[in-house]
């Protein structure tokens, strides 16, 4: 059961000064191709990936992953720790530079170029590189993945028991006693006969000359002494005290600072730019013209903002100006009027199920763009100098910003080093393809050369050039038989994904998606397609329950009994809202159930209208996530979730004016503070199935909890986002 | 124009603009990065210091303004090796998760417990109105009483 029998690779070398260090990686590619490559920071020989162990009785684990506050560094230690039976305080993290040789990304791109379609859905920085490296082994990923689920499970968990294994194999061979009468404990391997012990830095040397096991035995969840116990991050005492380090702390001597004014209107270029004023202003030094942006280099930050505020760019025209949301929503409407559209899913009769139906029950929704608003507003600090561009940013995939730093610098990728940050807020702003921060601070940045530049975006840049979540109308139909129960469902939107695919069983279906591009620019926004369909398909469910005149809970149950989990994770989160009984005065509560990332997580809100807004009082997720390697971090991911798609659910939208964002900063986008957040309880369900995501799963459910919430209590039903009452 | 400021009990001197935020000459002259800019309109409360013991929001005070003051920022709330009762309780609580807005929510709410040591839950979210993207804000309350109650309280998370 717990034999590793992937088709895996394990490489092992020894360290200078001694010591034992391991990769492990796809089999994909023949072994003898991955080579020992010299660490560029410290000379230190180290394979591509996992774990070191020194002398000193040391276990560092270097983790190909940024930390953005999902406590992934810490999950994946732990994950490696437990099967290498180390000592949880001899664990040192290390987060894995941006350069090839770490990266399970090059390993898949330079040894397995056949490997270059996923889904669209997938690619998304860290996890679309995971997702590469566990579809090399041969496993079916079907939802978005995770560091934890992917590297942690397949990579982390190898690499610690396979150095534990050789680990005591150096021990036996030195006590000239039979591996298999040691054991190891708390970095330590002990003979049980002779009472002979030596700490694995004591046989770390030694255990490097050994030959990897093929097939690494991997513990018992029940013998577990680190995983699934909550255990502190080790990147928060740092953050208590003002030290840790983001992208835009980063202080270079020499260095100048930069802001920038983009085309309001996406899309159009500059066309002029009068730079006089802003070249008289103390301070300044330059006006760096782009191709659709215009930047001031001063010698602070202040001076270049108010450089840039004093320029008034011209940029083209592109026939967008005129454009609202509305016209886009019309747009969108029309689409899904006149189009086909792409097939989803369909099964039974499909469409043709609602001909000649007495009943047909139909519902509208529509959700508006979205910005991530990541509290550290988009910033990188660019040098450009003998030949070589550093860039120091915070981003969730170092390759793909050093692939946007060598093409906006003219360099070759290997003349570029990226210094990756702590990510004060990714969400999906600081993937691939939306790296536009890196390479206006890299252009800028030949401008500047020799002096580094330092790019931060004022928070109206953030806020007006966003890559925004997708605005959404979704227009959805069914039947109902005459015990309640829908016989069809028949849906269209503009945003096709697996998303929109449902738990629930109903005979007849045809789901579709149709294209409505606009020039607004748009990405992935945590939890990506979930949200919007979320919000759609649990707010028609549950439609449908007070059509049917049943129970939203029960009417659930019914459509889920081929689905155990499912209807494990809707009881478990009911329980817990005590939903059997009436909500107290004044107050009601809602429902959903939505499945992504593989994990499955149901929420139930209580509700209440307080002077014209909902307030919500309480939320109780309950999870299916397969098992649960850090619990408190994994709740804070959930608790997390919840206030992000509150942030959706009830305050605020990206609305389009004059074809430009029209939002600019925390005053008409607010935010969800303090004095409006629920009290949130979090419950997981450890059912053995595969782990599942755990950084986006809790953000789907809350905005159609919210939303059946209200109509339970209004009778009013919310089919647009933010929900007003 | 050539200040004074008087930042975690030092002197120091900059050169910048009369309109010249207290955030930037934080954060860009004096090398003091633990403060955040997050709006630059002081809607956000990233950059809260103290102006004389009250939470006051950086970015939108000119440091010209501010001579004369006694100026403390999150490296200057308390010693590393004896940290705040708030950071213990923030580290007992797991507060932070990307931590960029921490700073700023930890000095508005010892600027609340200075004043009010035992802050109800109603007082925590007239006086804490910092935003935090991560979602925080429960852990954010309950590390706040715990520190109001004292060293020995809160307990494991």
């Amino acid at each position: 059961m717990n034999k590793w029998t992937r088709r895996t690779f394990i490489a092992t070398g020894s360290l200078v000064g001694g010591g034992l260090a391991l990769g492990v990686a796809g089999i994909a590619f023949a072994p003898n191709r991955l080579r020992v490559t010299p660490d560029s920071r410290d000379g230190t020989p180290q394979l591509t990936t996992w774990v070191k162990v020194g002398t000193d009785n040391t276990v560092s684990v270097i983790v190909p992953h940024c930390e953005m506050g999902t406590g992934v560094h810490t999950a994946l230690a732990m994950m490696c720790a437990e099967e290498l039976e180390a000592d949880w305080n001899l664990v040192r993290i290390e987060e894995a530079p941006g350069t090839d040789d770490y990266s399970n990304g090059y390993l898949v791109r330079t040894f397995v170029p056949a490997v270059a379609t996923v889904p669209k859905s997938m690619e998304r920085g860290i996890d679309f590189w995971t997702y590469k490296l566990t579809q090399m082994m041969d496993l079916q990923v079907t939802g978005g993945s995770s560091a934890v689920r992917g590297t942690g499970h397949l990579g982390m968990r190898v690499a610690g028991a396979a150095a534990k294994a050789m680990l005591i194999e150096a021990a036996a061979q030195q006590w000239n006693v039979p591996a298999a009468e040691c054991s190891a404990k708390l970095s330590r391997v002990t003979h049980s006969g002779s009472g002979k012990s030596a700490t694995y830095g004591e046989l770390a040397t030694q255990a490097a000359l050994l030959k990897p096991p093929v097939h690494p035995t991997l513990k018992s969840r029940d013998d577990y002494t680190i995983v699934g116990k909550p255990t502190p991050r080790i990147d928060i005492p740092s953050k208590v005290n003002g030290s840790a380090t983001y992208g835009v702390d980063v202080t270079l001597p020499e260095m100048v600072y930069a802001t920038i004014a983009a085309s309001p209107v996406h899309g159009a270029k500059l066309v002029s730019v009068d730079t006089a004023p802003a070249e008289a202003l103390p301070g300044v030094k330059k006006v760096v013209k782009l191709d659709n942006a215009v930047a001031v280099v001063a010698d602070g930050y202040w001076r270049a903002l108010k450089g840039v505020r004093a320029l008034a760019p011209k940029f083209e025209d592109t026939g967008k100006g005129a454009d609202t949301s509305d016209t886009i929503y019309s747009a969108i409407g029309a689409a899904i009027e006149r189009e086909k559209g792409d097939k989803v899913f369909s099964s039974g009769k499909g469409g043709d199920a609602l001909q000649g139906a007495a009943n047909v029950i139909e519902a509208e929704y529509r959700v508006p763009f979205l910005a991530h608003a990541t509290m550290e507003p988009m910033n990188a600090t660019a040098r450009i100098a003998d030949g070589r561009c550093e860039v120091w940013t915070g981003v969730q995939d170092p390759l793909a910003a050093r692939a946007t730093a060598a093409k906006a610098s003219g360099l070759k990728p290997e003349q570029v080093t990226i210094h990756n940050q702590q990510l004060g807020g990714g969400f999906g702003r600081r993937l691939p393809g939306v790296m536009d921060f890196v390479d206006q601070a890299v252009r800028i940045a030949k401008e500047t050369s020799p002096a580094p530049v330092k790019l931060i975006w004022s928070r109206e840049e953030d806020i007006q050039h966003d890559f925004y979540r997708p605005a959404v109308v979704g227009r959805y139909r069914a039947t109902l038989a005459d015990s309640g129960a829908p016989t069809a469902w028949v849906a269209k939107f503009n945003i096709k994904d697996d998303a929109a695919l449902l738990p629930y069983a109903i005979a007849n279906q045809d789901i579709r998606a149709v294209a409505a591009p606009t020039h607004v620019r748009t990405g992935a926004w945590r939890s990506v397609a979930h949200t919007q369909h979320g919000f759609f398909t649990e707010s028609f469910v549950d439609e449908l329950a007070h059509a049917a005149g049943k129970d939203p809970l029960q009417y659930r149950r019914d459509l889920l009994a081929h689905a155990p989990r499912h209807l494990a994770v809707l009881d478990k989160a009911a329980a817990m809202a005590d939903w059997s009984t009436p909500a107290p005065a004044g107050r009601a509560r809602g429902i959903a159930l939505v499945e992504s990332f593989g994990s499955i997580v149901a929420e139930v809100a209580e509700v209440e209208v307080v002077e014209g807004r909902v307030k919500v009082h309480r939320v109780c997720a309950a999870v299916d996530c397969g098992d649960v390697v850090n619990p408190d971090t994994a709740t804070a991911q959930v608790e997390g979730g919840i206030i992000y798609g509150l942030s959706a659910a009830l305050f605020n939208e990206v609305t389009i004016a004059e074809g430009r964002v029209a939002q600019t900063n925390f005053h008409d986008l607010p935010m969800p503070k303090l004095a409006d957040a629920p009290s949130i309880s979090v419950e997981f369900i450890r059912s053995g199935a595969a782990l599942g995501g755990l950084g986006e799963p809790g953000v789907p459910p809350i905005a159609p909890a919210i939303a059946n919430a209200v109509f339970a209590l209004t009778g009013k039903r919310a089919r647009t986002l933010p929900v007003r009452v | 124009m050539q200040i004074t400021l008087d930042v975690n009990g030092e002197s120091r001197t900059a050169d910048v603009d009369e309109d010249t935020p207290l955030l930037w000459v934080l954060r860009e002259t004096f090398g003091l990065t633990g403060t955040k800019f997050g709006c630059g309109v002081a809607a956000c409360g990233a950059c809260t210091v103290h102006i004389g013991g009250t939470a006051v929001r950086s970015c939108s005070v000119p440091a010209s303004a501010m001579q004369g003051q006694k100026i403390t920022t999150i490296e200057g709330l308390a010693p590393k090796e004896q940290p705040h009762p708030l950071q213990a309780a923030w580290v007992t609580h797991q507060v932070p998760q990307c931590g960029y807005c921490q700073s700023g929510m930890i000095m508005a709410a010892a600027a609340l417990l200075a004043r009010n040591p035992h802050p109800s839950d109603a007082d925590i979210s007239a006086e804490v109105t910092n935003i935090c993207r991560c979602g925080t804000y429960e852990r954010v309350r309950r590390a706040i009483h715990a520190a109001a109650q004292g060293p020995t309280e809160g307990g494991a998370p």
